[in-house]
């Protein structure tokens, strides 16, 4: 299985960057301390907002910060594959006898790999010490959890896929890869958990493929989903990862199709 | 020239110019949706909350225009471009801030404004004629403060060439923090932010004064008056920082 070697190749890749990772670790914290108490002085005034107590909703911050980066929630990961593509380089990996998703994914899950031990763990455990945190003892729960992060990195795969495949059309994909981020922020329970979101506006967006990459597995960990919700919550994000993959294949192939190689 | 090149990608651009402007209210709406679950925040009102996060945005989005390029140093550093500003006959610190500037930065700058004018007339302020200039010189105070962070953030990359994270933490985290009030932080980040890195000084102590507001360390009045001397003795250790920095470069030797 050389997709395998490929993750391993890009888990090494990343994990060179050390200074880089540490630096991560740290502006993850200085901004798990600043939400984690503006979320205190919010469950201070309405406690049990979103049906979360207080250490759930603690939980619930910290958990962002370690998924932020493994989840590529505010993109990137994908950002030479989209100057390959703007440049033409991709007409040569085309060529390769690899399928492309297949080889981007792989190389996606090694680099999320190496980011959750790297800049996920790390920001967890100052949490967990600053604050009280609703984590779960039982390691049930905690391997239904990194299932959940696994299927959330692959729909936040699918989704970075599909806007770096943009580039084939707009060139300069980076406008569009901001917005896109932007909607992941927004949608995944970055900015303010789905569950407080208001009205109608909460239900619709827990149903938005993004509530998968970081509301689903979040909600695992704090307990909030339990039991069948949890099988509930995997089958969901299993359905997006899977529409969204195939929507990205539909996506390469009217994209390939497409690409004149130039001569030279 | 940067401005015609972004130009170029019409599309992209215009994206770009609205994600920025986006990137910057998603923090607000955050505060809205807050505010739709709640009345007030730390003991603040909606617009007093707008008013915080209006004068901070607008400093940082001054800062963000004119010096946002400083953070890609790092970059220069590892891959050793810096050489060739270092070639040109002009001021290094003027060509790493000029690279790569980006008009959609504005995006960011006109959203700040906008919150910051629907709060003015919303806070609870009785307006004089001192107290309204108050409000501009908090933003070109502020803006110097978080100019200071971004050439020290800058020069220290001169020795840790990847930790362009770091920088972040301290100008877009020290922004998401005074976005909010004081009360809603634990009293040693709160002194944290006002005697170690003096983000306070950018809309927090003065903003506390016009609001007619204790301040939560219970310092001395005229304290909240210090803000252009904060900031002129941080501007200067920031511009030693940047000299000392740029002697040490050696370049990569690659």
């Amino acid at each position: 299985m050389w997709y395998l070697a490929v993750a391993a190749g890009s888990f090494r890749r990343y994990a060179t960057y050390r200074v880089a990772t540490v630096a991560g670790v740290f502006t993850n914290t200085v901004f798990g301390f600043i939400v984690a108490f503006t979320y205190l002085a919010l469950w201070h005034e309405r406690p049990h907002l979103g049906g979360y107590d207080q250490a759930q909703a603690l939980a619930f911050v910290w958990t962002g910060q370690a998924l932020l980066a493994s989840t590529g929630l505010m993109g990137g990961g994908l950002d030479e594959l989209q100057e390959r593509i703007r440049s033409g380089d991709i007409a040569v990996d085309l060529y390769r006898p690899a399928d492309l998703q297949l080889w981007w994914l792989a190389a996606d899950l090694g680099r999320a790999g190496l980011q959750l031990i790297g800049r996920g763990v790390a920001p967890m455990v100052v949490g967990a010490l600053a604050f009280p945190l609703a984590l779960p003892g039982d390691p049930l729960t905690w391997g239904g959890f990194l299932l959940s992060v696994l299927l959330g990195v692959v729909v936040g795969f699918a989704l970075r896929y599909l806007v770096a495949l943009a580039s084939f059309w707009l060139l300069d994909g980076a406008g569009l890869a901001l917005i896109s981020g932007l909607a992941c922020m927004f949608f995944s329970g970055m900015v303010l958990p789905l569950r407080v979101f208001p009205g109608a506006l909460g239900e619709v967006a827990q149903l938005l493929p993004w509530a998968a990459v970081l509301q689903v597995p979040a909600d695992v960990l704090v307990g909030a989903r339990s039991g069948g919700a949890v099988l509930r919550g995997l089958v969901f994000q299993a359905a997006w990862g899977g529409a969204l993959l195939a929507l990205g294949r539909l996506v390469q192939a009217a994209a390939t199709r497409k690409v004149v190689v130039h001569g030279g | 020239m940067w401005v015609r090149s972004a130009l170029a990608y019409r599309a992209s651009f215009l994206m770009m110019a609205f994600g920025n402007f986006a990137a910057n209210a998603l923090d607000f709406v955050a505060i809205m949706l807050m505010f739709s679950r709640i009345d007030a925040l730390g003991g603040f009102s909606l617009p007093e909350v707008a008013f915080l996060y209006g004068t901070s945005g607008v400093s940082l989005g001054l800062t963000d225009l004119l010096l946002g390029s400083i953070e890609g140093l790092g970059r220069r550093v590892r891959d050793g471009t810096l050489d060739v500003l270092l070639l040109r006959p002009a001021p290094v610190f003027a060509q790493v801030a000029a690279d790569r500037f980006a008009l959609r930065r504005l995006g960011r700058l006109t959203q700040a404004v906008l919150v910051l004018g629907w709060s003015l007339p919303r806070i609870p302020v009785d307006w004089t004629v001192g107290r309204a200039l108050m409000v501009p010189l908090m933003a070109v105070c502020g803006a110097a403060i978080f100019a200071a962070v971004f050439t020290a953030g800058a020069a220290f990359q001169f020795w840790a060439q990847d930790a362009a994270e770091v920088q972040n933490s301290f100008t877009y985290g020290g922004n998401a923090m005074l976005q909010y009030p004081p009360t809603v932080f634990a009293r040693e980040l709160v002194r944290g932010v006002t005697f170690l890195v003096p983000l306070a000084f950018v809309n927090w102590l003065p903003a506390l004064r016009l609001l007619g507001r204790p301040d939560p360390l219970g310092l001395p009045g005229w304290v909240d008056f210090l803000g252009p001397v904060v900031a002129a003795l941080m501007c200067a250790g920031a511009g030693l920082a940047w000299r000392l920095g740029l002697r040490s470069y050696r370049s990569t030797g690659s």
